[in-house]
């Protein structure tokens, strides 16, 4: 088994499956912090999923679209959780 | 070999991302989502990129990878942290297990600073146990 197939059919399914589950926790989530947490966890799995893509297809250049990644994720955690926080605010 | 090594790490990275999804989904309380999350999360991507690092092995991506994980472990904690402090004001519930609410009477709902100690203003205190759990 080369290293490439045992990404394509290994390491890819399990992120897959992780995905799933935290998509479950973004639809199900009881607070809509659960929502915004389960949602920068996706986006984070995501940052993954693109590390071992690139990996398979030999492309360097998807690295940009993930740092692209993480930035969005940070800024999106921050801006929902101080909206969040002001909306009580009277 | 380098094969080995980069399958394996991959397989670590893969397995902590794993962890931290069973943690989400699995977790009684969204404080303690938030834990789970912020610590097994980056150590799992940082390993994934790591391997990346290592089957390309030249100074673009090794720049690339490491920037994207200083940043990652630079801001996971922040925003665990905002994230967790604005549940709290909202009225999320602990889990009713929880053995004790140390922020308990603390912030101030006005305000929104932290005191080092209960004080004599209690219509002003954030207390979960006086609050009515309508408004999520």
């Amino acid at each position: 088994m080369t290293l490439v197939e045992y990404l394509h059919y290994i390491i890819l399914p399990v992120l897959v499956i992780s995905a799933v589950l935290i998509l479950w926790r973004f639809i199900q989530g009881p607070s809509i912090a659960d929502k915004i947490v389960s949602l920068d966890l996706l986006i984070t799995t995501g940052i993954g999923i693109i590390a071992i893509y690139s990996i398979i297809y030999s492309q360097s250049t998807l690295m940009d679209t993930a740092l692209i990644l993480a930035l969005i994720a940070f800024l999106s955690t921050v801006a929902l959780s101080y909206y969040l926080e002001k909306r009580k605010r009277k | 070999m380098i094969d080995i090594i980069i399958a394996a790490i991959a397989t670590l990275g893969a397995l902590f991302v794993l962890l931290a999804a069973i943690g989400i989904v699995r977790m009684p309380d969204t404080y303690l989502r938030i834990s789970v999350t912020t610590k097994a999360a980056t150590l799992g991507v940082g390993l994934l990129l790591l391997s990346s690092t290592i089957f390309f092995s030249n100074a673009d991506v090794t720049s690339q990878a490491f920037v994207i994980i200083l940043f990652l472990f630079l801001t996971a904690p922040v925003s665990a942290h905002l994230i967790g402090r604005a549940s709290y004001f909202i009225g999320v519930k602990l889990w009713d297990k929880s053995v004790m609410d140390e922020l308990q009477g603390k912030y101030q709902k006005n305000t929104h600073i932290l005191k080092s100690k209960v004080d004599d203003t209690p219509e002003d205190n954030v207390d979960h146990s006086k609050m009515d759990d309508a408004d999520k």
